[in-house]
């Protein structure tokens, strides 16, 4: 079909946490601009099954950019050269014929490689399970409107919920820092009543895991802000050192 | 690293205002009569000392926290394209800060160095019948160099791309973001961070042309 194109991938390819990995170079021929950037990696795994060879192993899911798992790093940036996507949802019309791309995995210490392009993000679950939560006993269903919340933090709030931990800003981020993913956490419960109750020992709890992670120090470039597929704002980094200085000087 | 900043920030407003006197252009009065008290007060010299401990404490956080994010990322990227998520000079803090150090340590052997403690070498300026050291002569000694010159306004750069990420990244850090304020903040920093080395660099281009005498 005309349109189509001949492409040419640098894939890291690593056999298990512990190993070195390396680069592999790889041809797809024939790709249709429609595919999304996962079918062409579909595409290149059947030609590498029927050659006999290993397929490469990459997260994904949903396929329609609300799970967080298609953690690819495309030509130096998260999800590729489009803001405010996932990787599902970057097509190959962003790309042209004969073009040379490199895919790698996220690159953090907190998430290891766990085989070629999958990495493990469980450092994400232990933060949320160390206070990304509202514990209390919340009682029966009340009416909608009986806990009144302004308009304005209702939506920051749900902004910040629109999260899906990818992981993106981490890749991101040149110091590897989780800083963007904690915050818009914290700052989804800490804006709303039923949150407030435990702002304080969840914002402690929560950075000190982030910091037992292993996670990189924020120094405010904002690549996390401009590489999430969600869009989340910084202004949650800067409110959960609010939240987190008050909490330290209380 | 937002609290050293703020502090080293209030510090370049003293210093800038002061030598900024020169430009009054009365052969130095007012400057070293603002230069003997900055020199000679209490306060000041207490604060001078608060100044040195608080560069270096800025420099200290700035490589523990270096020194943290490398741990951080153990396996680099083959392929970053960092210009399509942020501006270079908030990536090249390190590299910006390093050079105004090496700037700051010429600085002061300039300057801080003779007037502290070897003594300048000029006889003191009198004015009004008080002898006063003469600062001001050193300086048009030290800008008479065109190499001096050049590294001076060169160091500005450096500051003036050091501070256009570091002034609003302070209050960041500090948690002062906030929808109606954090523009006021960006747009003082912006002109903070063009118009105090801006003045600072016209310092030695002036006295090395002659405007200022």
């Amino acid at each position: 079909m005309s349109g189509n194109m001949n492409l040419t991938l640098k894939v890291w390819k690593q056999r298990n946490k512990e190993e070195r990995g390396k680069f592999e170079t790889y041809s797809v021929k024939d790709i249709s601009p429609d595919m999304s950037f996962l079918e062409m990696f579909d595409v290149l795994n059947e030609q590498l099954i029927a050659e006999g060879k290993d397929p490469i192993a990459f997260d994904h899911d949903c396929r329609e950019g609300i799970c967080g798992m298609c953690s690819m790093y495309i030509n130096g940036r998260p999800h590729g050269p489009l803001q405010g996507v996932t990787t599902c949802q970057l097509h190959m019309r962003s790309f042209k014929d004969g073009d040379i791309i490199v895919v790698e995995p996220w690159r953090s210490a907190a998430f290891p490689v766990i085989k070629d392009l999958a990495v493990d993000r469980s450092s994400f679950d232990r933060i949320m399970a160390a206070g990304g939560f509202v514990s209390v006993n919340t009682g029966n269903a009340r009416d909608a409107n009986s806990i009144l919340i302004p308009k304005d933090d209702a939506d920051d709030a749900f902004n910040a919920a629109a999260c899906i931990g990818c992981g993106a800003c981490v890749a991101a981020c040149k110091n590897s820092s989780a800083m963007l993913f904690v915050s818009a956490k914290v700052s989804q419960l800490a804006l709303l009543p039923q949150g407030k109750v435990e702002a304080k020992t969840r914002v402690e709890k929560m950075v000190a895991q982030m910091d037992a992670e292993g996670f990189g120090n924020c120094t405010n470039t904002y690549a996390c802000e401009a590489e999430c597929p969600k869009n989340i704002s910084v202004e949650n980094i800067a409110r959960m050192n609010r939240e987190f200085i008050a909490a330290k000087l209380s | 690293m937002g609290i050293t900043g703020i502090f080293l920030i209030t510090f370049l407003i003293v210093h800038c205002g002061v030598n900024a006197l020169i430009f009054f252009n009365d052969g130095g009065i007012l400057f070293t009569k603002a230069a003997h008290f900055m020199g000679t007060n209490w306060l000041i010299r207490t604060m001078e000392i608060v100044l040195f401990a608080g560069i270096i404490w800025h420099i200290v956080q700035a490589l523990v926290l270096t020194l943290q994010n490398q741990k951080a990322r153990p396996v680099q990227y083959a392929v970053v394209n960092g210009t399509a998520n942020s501006k270079w000079y908030s990536r090249w803090m390190g590299l910006l800060g390093t050079l105004i150090l090496i700037f700051l340590i010429l600085h002061l052997n300039h300057f801080w160095v003779d007037s502290r403690i070897t003594g300048i070498d000029h006889p003191p300026i009198i004015i009004e019948g008080h002898e006063y050291d003469n600062l001001y002569a050193e300086m048009k000694d030290v800008f008479e160099n065109p190499i001096v010159v050049i590294i001076y306004v060169l160091a500005m750069f450096s500051l003036a791309y050091h501070l256009l990420h570091g002034f609003q990244s302070a209050f960041q850090s500090l948690g002062l973001n906030h929808k109606k304020y954090t523009s006021l903040i960006k747009a003082v920093g912006f002109w903070f961070s063009i118009i105090v080395p801006f003045v600072f660099a016209l310092m030695p281009i002036a006295m090395y042309l002659g405007f200022v005498k």
